[in-house]
C-alpha cells in the first residue's frame, strides 16, 4: 500500500512521456526486426537491435550516475566498477551454460580454467549455473561493495574531490585484480564465447529482441524508482544534502544514511545495466573497469543534464550514437570529439540538454504569465 | 557554585582551543527554561564557537555541556542534538537555495528524520496547516513557491527563523539574526523573537546594541572565550571591564 503510493509519486507527466517513448522505440524496433524480411527497406538488422539494446544499458548506467551525482552531489568516477561486476556475474552464468560445448569440452570447468590446468571449480563460481543465483549476485555484489565502501566513506565524511578520487581508485584496483589470471575470472581475456541464456541461443534474432525488451523494462523500472525517490520528501532531503550538507545535520537528518541508501541503490542499478549489457555484446573483460569508462558515463550525464534523470538517459544514447558513427568514420578522432563535446557542453549548455530545455520552457511560461497583464498597459 | 539544576542549558568550565588559540576559556553559562538570553561580545570572543560546541559541531577539550539538566551534549553529533530539540540559526542565512520556501519549511518541520520516514512521507492536513501558520508569522506567504535563492537577504533570515519554528525545538540558538537587515526589519525581528521566546528558550548572539536593547533580556558578555559580565544591558554597560573590551572601542 505504502509502496504503491510511493511508486505512484514517480509518475508525473514527464515520466509518462519518457516511458511511452521508450516502449514505442523498443516495440517498433522489435517488430521491424522480427516481422520484416531481411531484404525489406523497413527491416531493422540484428546488429541495430543489439546496438540499441546496448544504448539502453548505457542509459541505465547514466541514470544510476545521475541519481548520486545530480541529486546527492556524489560525483562517482567509479560507477563502471559496479557495471562491470554486474556484467561479470552475468558472464559467469553464461560461461556455466556453455557446458561441454567449450573447446575443451569440460562439463563443469570453463575453457580458461582448463587451459590454466585447474582441476576444480573455485568456490566463488558455485551456484552460477543457476540463473536465479546469478541474478541475485548481479544485485548483491555491486550492492554489498557499494554499501561497505559507502559506509566507511560517508561516515568519515569524505566528500567532494576526495570521494571522487577514491571511487576512481576503487575501479582501478578492481581492474588490476581482474587482469590477473589467478583471480579466476579469465584474466585479460575475460569471459566470452557464450552459447545460450535461459536456454535461448544468444545469437538468435528473437533472443536479441528479448534482451532489448528486457533492457527497456529494466531502464523503465530503474527510471520509475529514481523518479519516485526524487519526487518524495526523501528526494528533497537528498537535494538539501547536496546543496548544504552540514545544514541538514542541524535539522536532525543524517546525511550519511541518505547517501548510503542512494549510493547502494545506484550501484545495484549499474550492476543490472552491466548484466544486460554482457549477453548483448557477447564479452566481458577487465577493460570494462577502466576509469575512462566511468568518466565517460559522467560525461553522458553532463551532456544530457545533471539532476534531470531523463536527460541522463538522453545524454547516454546521444553520445554513444555519436561514438558509433564517429568510430565508424574517423576512429582515431573519437576521444578528441568526446573531449570537445564536454568542453562545448560546459561552456554553452552548463545545465545540459535537458537543463537548457527546462530553462527555455520556464522562460516561455514566465512570458506567458506576465503577457496578459502587460497588454492592457500598452492599450492605456 | 552554579549547578545544572533547573537549567535548559548548562555550560561549566568549557575549553576549546584550535592550534593553541583558546577560543573558549573556562566558559560557564546557565540558561533557565523559558529564558531568552542575549550574548554579546567583540569579534573573536568565542560566540560562534560556543554555538558550535552546543550543537555538536565542535567537541570541547574539557568541561561540561548539559541540556535539560542531565543530557550530556559533548558526546553527541549534530543530528542527535538537533533531534533532542536544539535548533540553530546561522550567522549567514543558510537555507536550501535550490528549493522553494515551502519545501524549506517542510524539510525543517518536526517529523521523522530517518530515510524510511521521508521515503513514505505524506503531507497531513495538520502539517499543511502548520506550514501555513509559520508562513504567516514570517510573512512569506506570498513567496511560498519561490525558489529561496531568489529571496532578499532579510527574507532569507526570516525563512531561517521560520525553519527554526517548524522544528519546534526546546532551545533555539540564534546567531546574529539581524545582520544586514534594515532598521524596520530589525525591529520586526525583535518583535518576532520576543514572541517566540514566550514558548521557547532562546539564546541570541548579536552585535547590534539597539536590537539587544529592544529584546530587553538578560545579557552575557563574552570576551576572549569567557563570560566577563552578566545582567541587564544597563548593568553590564556600566561594568568597567565591559566598557574597556567592548563598548569603549
Amino acid at each position: 500500500m505504502m509502496t504503491m503510493k510511493f511508486i505512484q509519486g514517480g509518475f508525473d507527466r514527464r515520466a509518462v512521456v519518457f516511458l511511452g517513448l521508450l516502449f514505442l522505440i523498443a516495440a517498433v524496433v522489435s517488430f521491424l526486426n522480427l516481422a520484416m524480411e531481411p531484404g525489406s527497406t523497413f527491416h531493422v538488422s540484428s546488429y541495430t537491435v543489439a546496438l540499441i539494446g546496448k544504448y539502453l544499458c548505457y542509459a541505465l548506467l547514466a541514470l544510476s550516475v545521475d541519481l548520486v551525482w545530480g541529486f546527492c552531489g556524489v560525483l562517482s568516477l567509479g560507477h563502471a566498477a559496479f557495471f562491470a561486476l554486474g556484467g561479470y556475474a552475468m558472464g559467469m552464468y553464461l560461461m556455466r551454460q556453455i557446458g561441454t560445448r567449450g573447446v575443451y569440452g569440460d562439463p563443469v570447468l570453463p575453457d580458461f580454467m582448463v587451459f590454466l590446468n585447474w582441476k576444480e571449480l573455485p568456490w566463488f563460481w558455485y551456484g552460477f549455473d543457476q540463473f536465479w543465483f546469478a541474478a541475485l549476485m548481479v544485485l548483491a555484489v555491486p550492492g554489498v561493495l557499494a554499501f561497505v565502501f559507502g559506509w566507511f566513506a560517508f561516515r568519515s565524511r569524505v566528500t567532494g574531490v576526495y570521494l571522487s578520487i577514491i571511487t576512481q581508485a576503487l575501479t582501478f584496483a578492481l581492474m588490476l585484480a581482474f587482469f590477473r589470471n589467478d583471480m579466476g575470472f579469465g584474466g585479460n581475456n575475460g569471459l566470452t564465447d557464450f552459447k545460450d541464456i535461459l536456454g535461448f541461443d544468444v545469437q538468435a534474432d528473437s533472443t536479441r529482441v528479448g534482451l532489448l525488451i528486457a533492457s527497456a523494462v529494466a531502464l523503465a523500472i530503474g527510471f520509475i524508482i529514481c523518479k519516485a525517490l526524487v519526487n518524495s520528501k526523501f528526494g528533497k532531503v537528498l537535494i538539501a544534502v547536496r546543496d548544504a550538507e552540514s545544514r541538514t545535520r542541524f535539522l536532525g537528518y543524517r546525511p550519511e544514511n541518505y547517501k548510503l541508501l542512494v549510493w547502494t541503490l545506484s550501484a545495484m542499478m549499474a550492476g543490472v545495466a552491466g548484466a544486460l549489457y554482457v549477453p548483448q555484446v557477447g564479452i566481458i573483460n577487465p577493460s570494462e573497469f577502466t576509469p575512462a569508462n566511468s568518466i565517460e558515463a559522467v560525461i553522458w550525464v553532463a551532456v544530457g543534464g545533471r539532476g534531470t534523470l531523463v536527460g541522463a538517459t538522453i545524454g547516454a544514447v546521444l553520445v554513444n550514437f555519436g561514438k558509433t558513427l564517429f568510430t565508424g568514420i574517423l576512429p582515431e578522432f573519437w576521444l578528441f570529439a568526446l573531449g570537445g563535446l564536454f568542453i562545448a557542453v560546459t561552456l554553452f549548455l552548463p545545465k545540459g540538454i535537458m537543463g537548457a530545455i527546462d530553462g527555455y520552457m520556464a522562460k516561455r511560461k514566465a512570458a506567458k504569465d506576465s503577457g496578459p497583464e502587460a497588454q492592457p498597459q500598452e492599450g492605456d | 557554585m552554579p549547578t545544572s539544576k533547573a537549567s535548559i542549558l548548562y555550560l561549566e568550565n568549557v575549553n576549546v582551543s584550535f592550534d593553541g588559540f583558546r577560543a573558549l576559556n573556562n566558559l560557564s553559562l546557565t540558561v533557565k527554561p523559558g529564558e531568552m538570553r542575549a550574548i554579546i561580545g567583540p569579534n573573536g570572543a568565542g560566540k560562534t564557537t560556543m554555538m558550535d560546541v552546543i550543537t555538536g559541531k565542535t567537541r570541547p577539550d574539557n568541561g561540561r555541556v548539559l541540556f535539560d539538566e542531565t543530557v550530556n551534549l559533548t558526546r553527541m553529533d549534530e543530528a542527535e542534538i538537533a533531534s533532542l530539540g536544539i535548533g540553530r540559526k546561522f550567522q549567514k542565512p543558510t537555507v536550501f537555495e535550490n528549493q522553494t520556501v515551502w519545501d524549506n519549511l517542510l524539510l525543517a518541520l518536526k517529523a521523522g528524520r530517518r530515510a524510511w520516514d521521508t521515503l513514505f512521507y505524506r503531507m497531513s492536513a495538520k502539517d499543511k496547516q502548520e506550514i501555513e501558520d509559520i508562513l504567516e508569522i514570517i510573512r512569506l506567504g506570498q513567496v511560498r513557491d519561490e525558489i529561496s535563492a531568489n529571496l532578499s537577504h532579510g527574507q532569507k533570515q526570516w525563512l531561517e527563523i521560520g525553519m527554526l519554528l517548524a522544528q519546534d525545538p526546546k532551545l533555539l540558538l540564534v546567531d546574529e539574526p539581524v545582520a544586514g537587515m534594515t532598521d524596520a526589519e530589525t525591529e520586526e525581528t525583535a518583535r518576532l523573537l520576543r514572541d517566540i521566546a514566550q514558548r521557547h528558550s532562546v539564546v541570541v548572539v548579536e552585535h547590534d546594541m539597539a536590537f539587544v536593547r529592544d529584546l530587553d533580556v538578560q545579557v552575557t558578555v563574552l570576551h576572549e572565550g569567557s563570560a566577563i559580565a552578566e545582567g541587564t544591558l544597563d548593568y553590564v554597560s556600566a561594568d568597567e571591564r565591559v566598557i574597556e573590551v567592548y563598548l569603549g572601542r
